[in-house]
């Protein structure tokens, strides 16, 4: 029987075997199968006004706020979903009333919802979304546009059953 | 300095400061902007400006001011560098609230805001070490003060040149350039790193 359970040899084997394991994802917890649910954005909730419209268009229009919402886990597209919208427009600010508005994802999950152009406000030019309905879990998102001049913006949701 | 000098020196300062407020100024963002948001964004201008001013006035750069002079300037400056950061997020947090406590958390999602804030702190550390010099001693005073405003100016240039917001891009080039220059400058030549006087052989 050695002394030493540990020599140098031994240690630098388990140490570098730990490494690996964990480096090579091994150590992961079984994962639900499919799809990961979307987490909440820092920041997302920001100016958040609970229990906006359901509104055909917010404001005068122009910019294009699209996206999907779908089931975590199996990914089916999830129809008649409220999803809130707000931003920092050429209309109004984020907190105004005037610059939140709702919409309902159709059969196939799609969201669409036009409201007026968004710009850069708090040095990124960024929309707010969120889900906060109650069948599922809560998600708040703050997307960031690619560029400010873009007129467009498309998110995707992937909701956990609450 | 030559008078050709002194022309240089002031036709250069005055052109990028009225270049730096002329295109700020005419920003398309200023008309969906409210009044308070359009202060804060230009006394976090100011506040540039002033970083960019610190160094040429404590170097002896202006020409024709003496230094005493030159010395009581910067203290005021210094001063009004509080106050322009304080106006900026005094201003910022009437227009948005929970950004501006995220941003002062350090749980800010745009990655700017981290490098404003430690530059916030640095500039009233700065300023309080600059008030209680006479305690503090002058050489430790002078190391502290020059570490600070290292990080002061460091924080404020990657914060200002990660925004898309109050100023012009090419005006904000030209004048973190400069102010990120001046501080290279003064970082040079700095001699008071050694805080312990010499041990005589």
């Amino acid at each position: 029987m050695p002394e030493n359970l540990f020599n140098r040899r031994s240690f630098l084997t388990i140490g570098g075997a730990s490494v690996a394991t964990v480096g090579s994802g091994l150590l992961v917890p079984a994962r639900a199968k499919g799809l990961d649910p979307t987490p909440t954005m820092r920041g997302g909730a920001n100016n958040y006004r609970p229990g906006a419209p359901v509104v055909s268009r917010i404001g005068g229009g122009g910019f294009w706020m699209t996206g999907t919402v779908r089931r975590a886990g199996d990914g089916a597209p999830l129809g008649g979903q409220r999803i809130q919208i707000w931003a920092h427009t050429t209309e109004g600010h984020e907190r105004d009333k005037r610059s939140h508005g709702a919409t309902l994802t159709d059969a196939s999950g799609e969201f669409r919802l036009e409201m007026p152009q968004i710009v850069p406000a708090f040095g990124q030019a960024h929309g707010h979304l969120a889900y906060d309905s109650g069948d599922f879990e809560t998600v708040f998102l703050r997307p960031v546009m690619r560029s400010s001049k873009d007129t467009s913006l498309r998110v995707h949701f992937v909701l956990k059953p609450a | 300095m030559s008078l050709t000098g002194k022309i240089v020196f002031w036709s250069a300062l005055c052109a990028v400061l009225m270049g730096t407020f002329y295109e700020a100024a005419t920003s398309s963002l200023l008309a969906w902007r409210q009044p308070v948001y359009i202060v804060a964004g230009f006394a976090g201008i100011a506040a540039m400006v002033f970083l960019l001013c610190q160094p040429l006035l404590i170097k002896g750069y202006v020409p024709d001011l003496p230094n005493a002079q030159a010395r009581k300037i910067h203290r005021w400056f210094g001063g009004g560098l509080v106050v322009a950061i304080v106006l900026h997020v005094a201003g910022l947090w009437v227009t948005s609230p929970p950004d501006v406590v995220d941003a002062l958390l350090f749980r800010s999602p745009t990655p700017f805001s981290v490098w404003g804030v430690l530059a916030m702190w640095a500039v009233f550390a700065a300023a309080c070490v600059a008030v209680l010099r006479r305690r503090i001693g002058p050489r430790l005073w002078r190391v502290l003060h020059m570490i600070l405003v290292t990080i002061v100016v460091g924080g404020s240039v990657v914060h200002a040149m990660r925004i898309e917001g109050s100023m012009g891009m090419t005006s904000k080039v030209i004048l973190c350039g400069l102010v990120l220059g001046a501080l290279i400058k003064t970082l040079v030549d700095f001699r008071g790193w050694r805080v312990m006087p010499r041990r005589r052989p």
